[in-house]
């Protein structure tokens, strides 16, 4: 049981201080059926970070965000956000599903789905107000698409539609944000946009988490690397855990053509 | 006898606040995808009411007493909606399936248990079938009154739950993350919709009731783009369709008061798909001739930015009539900046539609769209740097 975490900063968060690292995961196994997708993980991810979570297909890299979510139910595991159960710590958390995950037909327009994003404020009755709404625009405009607000969301192009998830995910004004594969079918605008903004909200101290499917903007986008098929491979900054050796232990044979790591960026 | 007397407006409220409870509901079952889940709670309702007749008379008490009937069918259908989601969690069945084996076995057992009762002569029974199809003829008043204030207690439900309802409607998956109990969500949408049923089993009768939960949010959806207003035009409609439905039947004691309402709901969904703006038929015809104009107009422009010569006479007329060409066939000096205008966009659309990074936004293309409505500004900017020095004059 080695674990090789970033040590050479001084700053990094060692597996044993759990209350230090915004969000720790121990022994976690979750099941669909009779197959572990993910099975006895151990992460430790790093505050004011961005993390990206690697891995090939079906290697359960969504998973993890879903049970921290509790979205789905771990078989066994503890899920600790800044020490404490994350059952109890969810409203540090922002979410920013796969966009294929909703039906861009409902009925909401732009600013509706981003208003969604302040729902722990609205409650049940509260009205919608002038301050809400303005902090919602402001979402928007960070992203930039206020232009787009009262737009029906199935009118929108695909990166949009992610930049509305993002929106929402903002308005939520978390201290760490899961991003389930944003840049997945999204044009090079937008890739862009989003990046800047994740990376502005490292900047601000929060913790970025991002299952990402491209191995060649790694280097350039992330500082730390969590490597996992079904169980965990590796995890690090990225000069460390991002190496030939750990991406052909996640991949086996099927590494996809990449830039040798360490390289790129 | 004409007219409608105190008990009959009563009804008609009755039937109004029925409908806009079963409206309001409706809407989140139809956004949730599961508007068949409504019909096997209401065939599951069949079972109940047999028993509760049974166990009413067997008490001595009068087995058509209205509340006991009610508990009666509320008992067995949600029986009947645990049944659908035990199967549907735990076996390999779709939901769908579950959803017909339960609907079917649930009306066959509460046709049997009927068939029973009217053979036991009892001298009383007589009535039941009415649950069937709804019936307003000789409702007691505290019947009206009893579904007057279920419908009410429903609208209220709808209004206190909106927000969590809607929220795992569209995104079940954001609502768990952000701390909502999608679970039990679903389960007060799914009593919502039992509740609903059950009251509005004496008026409306379970074969129907399905129907006034879906076809009012079907039709409202036409008018709105907007969650919040669907819901609330649902509503309305649900609410018009029950009283007009009710209304009739006032006046035509014979014909069962379900059919009436939902003939009544239907009309409003016809009128609805031919007038709504937007979504609507006509809007749709109408939009295919103005389309017509500006592709058209279009080209006319792009024509003129080019030089080329314009042979359509349509096109013609339409540059003409808007001030962007002479009857000669020279542009105006307006008609000269919106070409250059039509060129520019055209030009980035080309860029666009070459670069597969935006093979989604590129789906959007018909011609017409200019590009600053589809792109945000960054994203524009990115485009120019394909246009080189030429395009940004």
């Amino acid at each position: 049981m080695s674990i090789e975490l970033a040590t050479d900063d001084g700053q990094a968060v060692l597996p044993g201080d759990l209350s230090q690292s915004p969000l720790a995961i121990r022994g976690l196994t979750v099941s669909y059926g009779d197959k572990p997708a993910v099975f006895s993980v151990d992460a430790t991810f790093q505050p004011g970070a961005m993390t990206a979570i690697v891995g090939p297909n079906g290697a359960g890299k969504s998973t993890i965000l879903k049970s921290v979510l509790g979205i789905v139910r771990p078989l066994s595991g503890q899920i600790l956000i800044h020490g404490k159960p994350a059952a109890r710590q969810i409203h540090l958390v922002a979410y920013v599903p796969q966009r294929a995950s909703v039906d861009w037909d409902f009925p909401a327009r732009v600013i509706d789905v981003v208003l969604m994003g302040l729902s722990r404020e609205l409650g049940l009755l509260r009205r919608v107000r002038r301050t809400h709404l303005d902090r919602a625009m402001a979402c928007l405009a960070r992203v930039g698409m206020e232009r787009f607000a009262d737009r029906q969301i199935g009118q929108l192009s695909g990166g949009q539609q992610q930049r509305v998830f993002l929106a929402r995910a903002l308005a939520q004004d978390a201290q760490i944000y899961l991003l389930d594969e944003p840049f997945a079918g999204v044009d090079a605008a937008t890739e862009a946009a989003i990046i800047d903004v994740l990376k502005s909200l490292r900047d601000e101290g929060r913790t970025v988490i991002a299952v990402h499917h491209d191995l060649s903007t790694v280097s350039a986008y992330f500082d730390h690397v969590f490597l996992i098929n079904t169980t965990r491979i590796a995890e690090g900054t990225v000069a460390q855990a991002f190496t030939s050796e750990n991406l052909h232990a996640a991949y086996g044979g099927r590494l996809p053509a990449m830039p040798a790591a360490g390289q790129a960026g | 006898m004409f007219g409608l007397g105190y008990n009959a407006i009563l009804v008609t409220v009755g039937a109004g606040l029925l409908g806009a409870s079963a409206g309001l509901t409706g809407t989140f079952l139809f956004l949730r995808k599961r508007a068949l889940v409504s019909d096997a709670i209401a065939h599951a309702t069949l079972p109940g009411v047999a028993l509760a007749f049974v166990v009413m008379v067997a008490l001595g008490g009068d087995g058509r007493a209205l509340p006991g009937l009610m508990a009666g069918s509320a008992l067995s259908a949600w029986l009947g909606l645990l049944a659908v989601g035990w199967l549907s969690r735990h076996t390999r069945l779709a939901e769908d399936a579950a959803i017909g084996a339960i609907l079917s076995v649930f009306f066959g057992a509460g046709i049997v248990g009927l068939t029973v009762i009217q053979s036991l002569n009892t001298g009383r029974q007589a009535g039941l079938e009415t649950f069937l199809l709804g019936s307003t003829a000789g409702m007691l008043f505290t019947d009206a009154m009893i579904i007057a204030i279920g419908g009410a207690l429903a609208v209220v439900a709808v209004i206190l739950l909106r927000r969590p309802m809607l929220a795992v409607c569209f995104d079940p998956g954001y609502a768990a993350a952000t701390g909502r109990d999608v679970h039990r969500i679903d389960l007060a949408m799914m009593g919502l919709v039992m509740a609903v049923t059950v009251v509005g089993l004496k008026i409306v009768g379970l074969v129907l009731i399905v129907a006034l939960l879906i076809i009012p949010p079907v039709a409202a959806r036409f008018w709105s783009d907007e969650a919040g207003r669907v819901v609330l035009i649902s509503g309305l409609i649900g609410a018009f369709s029950g009283a007009t439905g009710a209304i009739l039947s006032a006046s035509a004691p014979n014909l069962p008061t379900g059919p009436l309402i939902v003939l009544a709901a239907f009309a409003v969904f016809a009128a609805s798909f031919v007038i709504a703006p937007k979504r609507g038929l006509l809007a749709s015809v109408l939009w295919h001739l103005r389309y017509r104009r500006r592709v058209h107009l279009r080209q006319g422009l792009l024509a003129l930015a080019q030089g080329h010569p314009i042979y359509e006479a349509f096109t013609m007329r339409l540059l003409r009539r808007a001030g962007l060409a002479r009857a000669d066939g020279v542009a105006t000096d307006q008609g000269r900046a919106a070409a250059a205008n039509a060129l520019l966009d055209e030009r980035r659309w080309q860029i666009l539609r070459s670069d597969p990074k935006f093979e989604t936004t590129a789906a959007l293309y018909d011609g017409l769209r200019p590009i600053d409505t589809v792109l945000t500004p960054d994203q524009i900017t990115q485009i120019d740097r394909g246009l080189g020095p030429r395009g940004a004059a």
